[in-house]
């Protein structure tokens, strides 16, 4: 059963904003998020603070999916991450800086109406 | 962890053996129980005698050091350069060195090597006699020929130097090839029957002579000299007097007659030394008194002195095990040699005279080519006892290992060009010896891969040290590793990644060949299909850059056009380099390192109204850091405005053309280095490639522009330019390598169009060609024949391939300018383009303006915030 969606959260921009397989920053609230437009016209949020360099840069990493899941991999020192669920899939050795998470928090992403609405999760990332 | 009080022991000599022998204790006495002192005779640090003839190509000392040189570094080390030791006193356990000091030890090793041999006919003191041993040897033999050459240039009657080397071994073929390689011509006088007597047989010989003719060495053998005469005008080296009544006119002589061990100090302290010289020491090494070992070319072990490095290094294993308590002996002997000077092959190994019992001899010989093969077999023709091989050693390497053993296959097999030339191949036993200079066997090679977890050649070089002194066992370490790999299921996977299963090379020309234009049409064709899926999936990090690089190599318009943006990293899709707090730097070309004041102070303006922290690079052009991304497009805007292009600092691409003064400005100056190095950076900026690409012109030999360190260096020489491949800074610093000499202009660039082409279609994704030149197909010759002798037929191709590169450029930045749609990626945040990160925070220093360190935040010392740092109005 498909229940019509209903608009909660924040509008960020239009899909047609975003570039398909590219991500953008987007300020919600101060705060900063990475959004991604993947090829079948979805999107996934995640933070834009990259946990091993402190740098707000996860919106400008290579898409791409790593056994069928979609991931975003850190412009800085090329960790990679899960779109999903913002799972850290591959530290390569580094440590996240001043003692952080290494997973990217996450945000419900959905397109309605041509829109982008962020909402968070306190879903387990 | 250094021990309380480390005993002391004290090695006499810093050549090739003493330096294996420190290095392996320093890596193998982890407690620090041992301190070493080194008293070396020779002012430089140990080094690759082996490599001597190697000085004449290369000019660079450095190049022949051996191994880490961090090695003296060591606080358990002391190394002490030009002090010979001029007494030892074993009750007393003391040596004395010419300053006089005194040096008490625990242990003692004498490492004292060899001297070259002296004949005992008149003459040998005239100028113009040299012998062969050291770095100062073959310093003094260059100057010396290079001196004359210059007196003669001036001189009327200019005839070419005529040089001649007493010695038709190892050594004086070496020497002869020296020779010519200095321009001189070369007589080998041998008093021997034939040339190399010690190691290879009559045919082998003749072979060998026909080569050395070819190369222009001439050679006379059975042939005693009796006297060297000087000329009377001279009054330096004038001729040879032979024997027979003959005699031979001669500029520079070079003695090469054997080596004797230095075993004066040995003699002196009352050591036993053989009849023929050496310290004699029993299968541990040890010498006649107590505390005194002897190691090397000095050691008498069984019976005689061993001149070959690989014995000397089995010694300084077995000492170093004896020093921490172990209980190692002397393995025995292995004198197989294999010799490559000028192209031209030679091997021996095993019985190679066929001396044992019922040995019978397989020959296979191409007198015409110079080829000549002989395998020693058992009185059954089965087990392989030895062999030689001259103008063809391919088999040498497999061969080898397998002497005492049954060989795998019928021995013509070795032995015939084509087909079974190049050895079949074989399954080696664990205890065949791969690595002769390090002692590593196939199965130590094996473990590194299945049970030390090595992946590839380098970490198997690094972690068993084969293939790392003369390099002669690398090609079948590469074999063993690659067989390994592949059981391993680590299938030498030379996979991209989990969508592409081909490497970057092939990945090249099946894109090339297919046509194909778009990332879509790449993946959909090559990509590989994850189980479960009914299509390719899309790609990732790792194959998208590599996937972007190839479209780029292969010219498909803008990196940003369509698709291609997505695939780009950061630093290509915004064309900058991002930096630590995620802002980028902005580096506009300076070809050649030439810039105007007018273009000085456009930088200057630009960067002070964006408020951009400024630096000269090691590239000889200037970067600005610290531009956020909604700001390049201003900046760039500024800077095409001024005649600015883009400098592809971001790029895999060619970065700069490093550049000296050259004849414009410079006294010494022989060619226009600045003409040529910013006709070279306009020729190839944007061209992409497998890795960064870094080209030097120097205006002459002097070498201001480092160009040796480069992909490309160009050194002017009076007649034109000489050009040098694969050199390379980084992590793995090489010098490039002399490709070839004397090109004018167009022959220069037309050289480098293709090397670059070549490069470009056949390395790994993020292979620099330092190391692609390792592993390219004939290395260093491999390349020169492709490219300057067109033996694959490709230059044509390659040709055209440059000139479309050439034909379709333009500059990245002003193309974004002008086009809306990419000037939209640069918004900060898609929902509030112009606001600048919240996060960013700047201090400043030394005049300028850095990023804040975490503690300077969190202390709130702070002093400029990103968004409110006011750009100019
Ligand atoms: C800016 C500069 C240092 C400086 O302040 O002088 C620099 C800066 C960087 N170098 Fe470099 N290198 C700079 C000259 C060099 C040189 C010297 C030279 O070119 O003569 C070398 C040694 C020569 C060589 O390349 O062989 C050099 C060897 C490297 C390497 C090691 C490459 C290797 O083969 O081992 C890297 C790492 C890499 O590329 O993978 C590197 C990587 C980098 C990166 C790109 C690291 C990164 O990913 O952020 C730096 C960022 C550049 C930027 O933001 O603009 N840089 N780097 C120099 C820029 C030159 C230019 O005008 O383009
Ligand atoms: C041109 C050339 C090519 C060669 N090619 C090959 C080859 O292809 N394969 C191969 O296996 N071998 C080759 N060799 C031989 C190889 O170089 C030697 O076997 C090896 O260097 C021996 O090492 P060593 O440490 O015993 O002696 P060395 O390397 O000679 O070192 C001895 C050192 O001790 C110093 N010394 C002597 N007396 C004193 C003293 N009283 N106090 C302080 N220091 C002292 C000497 O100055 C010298 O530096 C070649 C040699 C030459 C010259
Ligand atoms: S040497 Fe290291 S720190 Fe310095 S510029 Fe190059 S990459 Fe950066
Ligand atoms: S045999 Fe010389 S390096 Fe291996």
């Amino acid at each position: 059963m498909t229940a019509a969606p209903t608009a909660t959260g924040v509008r960020v921009c239009a899909l047609a904003d975003l570039l398909p397989e590219r991500g953008a920053a987007a300020l919600v609230d101060g705060v900063q998020v990475a959004v991604f437009r993947l090829l079948d016209d979805t999107v996934r949020a995640v933070g834009q603070r990259d946990p091993f360099s402190g740098a707000n840069v996860m919106s400008r990493g290579i898409v791409g999916t790593r056994q069928g899941e979609p991931t975003v991999a850190s412009p800085m020192y090329k960790q990679v991450f899960s779109l999903d669920t913002g799972r850290c899939l591959d530290t390569l050795g580094y440590e996240p800086v001043g003692g952080a998470d290494p997973d990217l928090p996450v945000w419900r992403a959905r397109v309605v109406d041509g829109d982008v609405w962020l909402e968070p999760t306190t879903g387990e990332g | 962890m250094t021990a309380q009080h480390p005993r002391h022991l004290v090695v006499v000599g810093g050549g090739m053996v003493a330096q294996r022998l420190v290095e392996a204790l320093r890596a193998r006495d982890e407690a620090g129980t041992w301190r070493v002192t080194v008293l070396a005779e020779e002012p430089l640090a140990p080094y690759d005698r082996v490599a001597l003839t190697s000085y004449f190509g290369a000019r660079d000392v450095s190049e022949l050091t051996l191994g880490d040189p961090a090695l003296w570094e060591d606080e358990l080390v002391t190394l002490h350069r030009d002090r010979a030791v001029t007494a030892i006193d074993p009750q007393r356990r003391e040596v004395t060195d010419r300053l006089g000091t005194v040096h008490r030890y625990d242990e003692l090793v004498l490492a004292t090597g060899s001297r070259a041999a002296v004949p005992p006919i008149p003459g040998t003191d005239l100028p113009g006699v040299f012998v062969y041993r050291t770095i100062d040897d073959v310093a003094a033999l260059r100057g010396w020929v290079e001196g004359l050459r210059e007196d003669q240039g001036r001189g009327p009657r200019a005839r070419p130097l005529r040089g001649a080397v007493i010695g038709g071994g190892l050594l004086g073929l070496e020497a002869a090839g020296a020779l010519t390689a200095l321009g001189a011509q070369a007589t080998v006088v041998q008093f021997g029957t034939h040339l190399m007597d010690a190691q290879i047989d009559l045919g082998g010989a003749q072979a060998l002579t026909r080569l050395m003719n070819a190369q222009g060495i001439a050679v006379r053998t059975s042939t005693a000299t009796t006297q060297i005469r000087p000329s009377r005008r001279t009054r330096a080296v004038g001729r040879l007097d032979f024997a027979d009544g003959g005699r031979l006119d001669a500029d520079v002589v070079v003695l090469a007659t054997g080596v004797r061990p230095r075993d004066e100090l040995a003699r002196a302290a009352g050591l036993e030394v053989a009849d023929r010289g050496g310290a004699v020491v029993d299968l541990a090494c040890r010498t006649s008194a107590p505390h005194v070992w002897a190691v090397g070319e000095v050691a008498c072990i069984e019976g005689r002195c061993l001149g070959l490095v690989a014995p000397g290094y089995a010694m300084a294993e077995v000492v170093v095990d004896r020093l921490l308590g172990g209980d190692a002996t002397f393995p025995g002997a292995d004198t197989a040699t294999k010799l490559k000077f000028h192209g031209v092959d030679v091997a021996s190994f095993g019985d190679a005279f066929a001396a044992s019992e019922g040995a019978m001899e397989v020959v296979w010989a191409d007198p015409v080519g110079g080829v000549y093969k002989k395998l020693v077999l058992s009185d059954d023709a089965r087990t392989l006892l030895g062999g030689v091989l001259v103008g063809d050693a391919s088999a040498y390497a497999t061969l080898r290992p397998l002497v005492g053993t049954a060989l795998p296959a019928e021995p013509g097999a070795f032995l015939l060009p084509e087909g079974g030339g190049g050895a079949p191949s074989v399954e080696l036993p664990d205890d065949a010896a791969v690595c002769s200079c390090n002692n590593v066997s196939a199965g130590t090679v094996r473990a590194a891969v299945t049970e030390q977890g090595c992946t590839d050649l380098a970490g198997v070089k690094a972690c068993t040290r084969a293939g790392t002194s003369c390099g002669s066992c690398l090609p079948l370490v590469k074999t063993i590793v690659g067989t390994e790999l592949e059981r391993a299921g680590i299938a030498v996977s030379t996979a991209l990644c989990e969508h592409i299963a081909l490497s970057r090379a092939q990945l090249f020309d099946a894109v090339r060949v297919a046509d194909l234009h778009t990332f879509s049409e790449i993946i959909e064709r090559f990509g590989t299909v994850p189980a479960g899926e009914s299509g390719p999936a899309r790609g990732c990090d790792i194959c998208k850059p590599v996937i972007a690089s190839i479209l780029a190599s292969l010219g498909n318009g803008h990196i940003l056009d369509g698709e291609q943006a997505t695939l780009q990293d950061t630093n290509d899709h915004v064309l900058a380099n991002i930096q630590k707090d995620g802002t980028y730097s902005v580096v506009p070309r300076i070809p050649g390192g030439e810039i105007t004041p007018e273009g000085l102070v456009v930088i200057g303006q630009v960067a002070q109204e964006f408020g951009l922290y400024t630096k000269i690079t090691g590239g000889q052009r200037i970067d600005m850091f610290g531009a956020r991304i909604e700001q390049l497009p201003q900046i760039w805007a500024r800077l095409v405005e001024a005649g600015f292009e883009s400098g592809h600092a971001y790029g895999k691409s060619l970065r700069t053309v490093k550049s000296c003064v050259g004849s414009t400005w410079c006294r010494y100056g022989v060619q226009d280095s600045v003409g040529m190095a910013v006709r070279l950076e306009l020729r190839y900026r944007g061209l992409r490639s497998p890795h960064k690409i870094k080209l030097g012109v120097s205006g002459c030999a002097r070498e201001c522009a480092e160009a040796r360190s480069k992909d490309v260096g160009v050194i002017a020489t009076e007649k034109g330019w000489n050009v040098y491949v694969g050199g390379n800074g980084g992590f793995a610093p090489r010098h490039a390598q002399l490709l070839a000499e004397d090109l004018d202009d167009e022959t220069l660039v037309r050289t480098i169009d293709r090397f670059l082409m070549y490069y470009i279609r056949t390395a790994d994704w993020l292979q620099r060609s330092a190391r692609w030149m390792e592993e390219v197909e004939g290395g260093l010759d491999g390349v020169r024949a492709v490219i300057m002798d067109d033996t694959l037929g490709i230059c044509a191709d390659l040709d055209a391939a440059m000139q479309a590169h050439v034909d379709s450029y333009t500059d990245e930045w002003k193309a974004v300018l002008t086009d809306p749609d990419k000037l939209r990626r640069f918004g900060s945040f898609v929902n509030a383009p112009d606001v600048a990160d919240p996060d960013l925070a700047y201090v400043a220093e030394r005049g300028q303006r850095r990023p804040a360190t975490d503690a300077e935040r969190s202390a709130g010392a702070t002093l400029i915030a990103g968004p409110t740092l006011a750009v100019r109005s």
